[in-house]
């Protein structure tokens, strides 16, 4: 049965801004960036972690009709369709402060819950993401 | 669906988080009509074509979701939860939570506490929803 969770997938609206951000403000690193032809095969990963891709893909043809990929976006964009990325942190105050200062856009400020601290942010595109520092 | 559209759609969410990281603040709509870049009236009714509610009936519900967790997360009072998730009376609170939830305060408290689950999945879901 199966061993490991490999690959997992969130829509963006623009990959170089994707990488701009998951790379550039949250310090992710570029796992594969190859241009098949048919698409940008674009993943990233947390430092030290390649075996656990995060695929950026952009919604539209030839996998859905530009219809389609419009509805795609138009529910990102609200919040309604976005994925979800749940990170962990040694110090989620410290990690969302020098998150802040790049800019990036906060959903919820640190905060102590029973299973550690944890705090939530935006992606430019519309896709929720989580950040926690267990408890130790 | 134009990418203006999708401009817009991201506007009012990134308005929409405004409200949800300041929930427990009075309703801003000046504020977060200038966070959306349009005018007061154009937030409240874009806002509203957007998410299928008005920004104050949000509000409500995401202050109501935040009184639910308590409510079954910890042992302050009633009134000390009122008012740490927003609201100004006690009146205006249990009157909005019945409206919505269906039930009052201590009844909903007394099903006793909740389940773990992440934070941002119990706040989208614990939302009582005024969808029907």
């Amino acid at each position: 049965m199966f061993n490991a969770l490999k690959i997992s997938q969130i829509f963006v609206l623009d990959q170089d801004e994707a990488l701009d951000f998951y790379v550039g403000k949250l310090g992710l690193e570029v796992n594969t960036d190859a241009d098949l032809g048919f698409m940008r095969w674009l993943t990233i990963n947390v430092p030290g972690e390649p075996d656990r891709e995060i695929l950026l893909e952009r919604p539209g043809a030839p996998r859905m009709d530009e219809a389609t990929a419009a509805q795609v976006r138009e529910l990102l964009t609200k919040g309604a369709m976005a994925g979800t990325l749940f990170f962990t942190t040694d110090d989620c105050q410290k990690t969302y402060e020098t998150l802040l200062a790049k800019g990036v856009e906060f959903t919820d400020q640190p905060t102590k819950r029973d299973y550690g601290i944890d705090c939530g942010l935006r992606d430019p595109f519309g896709n929720a993401i989580r950040f926690s520092q267990p408890l130790s | 669906m134009s990418s203006a559209a999708e401009d817009t759609n991201r506007r009012m969410l990134r308005a929409r988080d405004a409200m949800d990281r300041h929930y427990a603040e009075p309703l801003d709509v000046p504020a977060l009509a200038r966070i959306a870049h349009v005018s007061q009236a154009h937030f409240i009714r874009t806002f509203r074509a957007t998410f299928g509610e008005t920004p104050h009936r949000y509000l409500q519900r995401r202050r109501v979701e935040r009184a639910m967790f308590l409510l079954r997360s910890c042992d302050r009072n009633v009134t000390e939860i009122c008012l740490e998730v927003g609201f100004t009376s006690l009146g205006t609170f249990s009157r909005t939570f019945r409206d919505i939830v269906g039930e009052s305060p201590s009844a909903y408290r007394a099903r006793g506490p909740l389940a773990a689950v992440p934070t941002c999945f119990a706040m989208s879901w614990m939302r009582p929803s005024s969808f029907g």
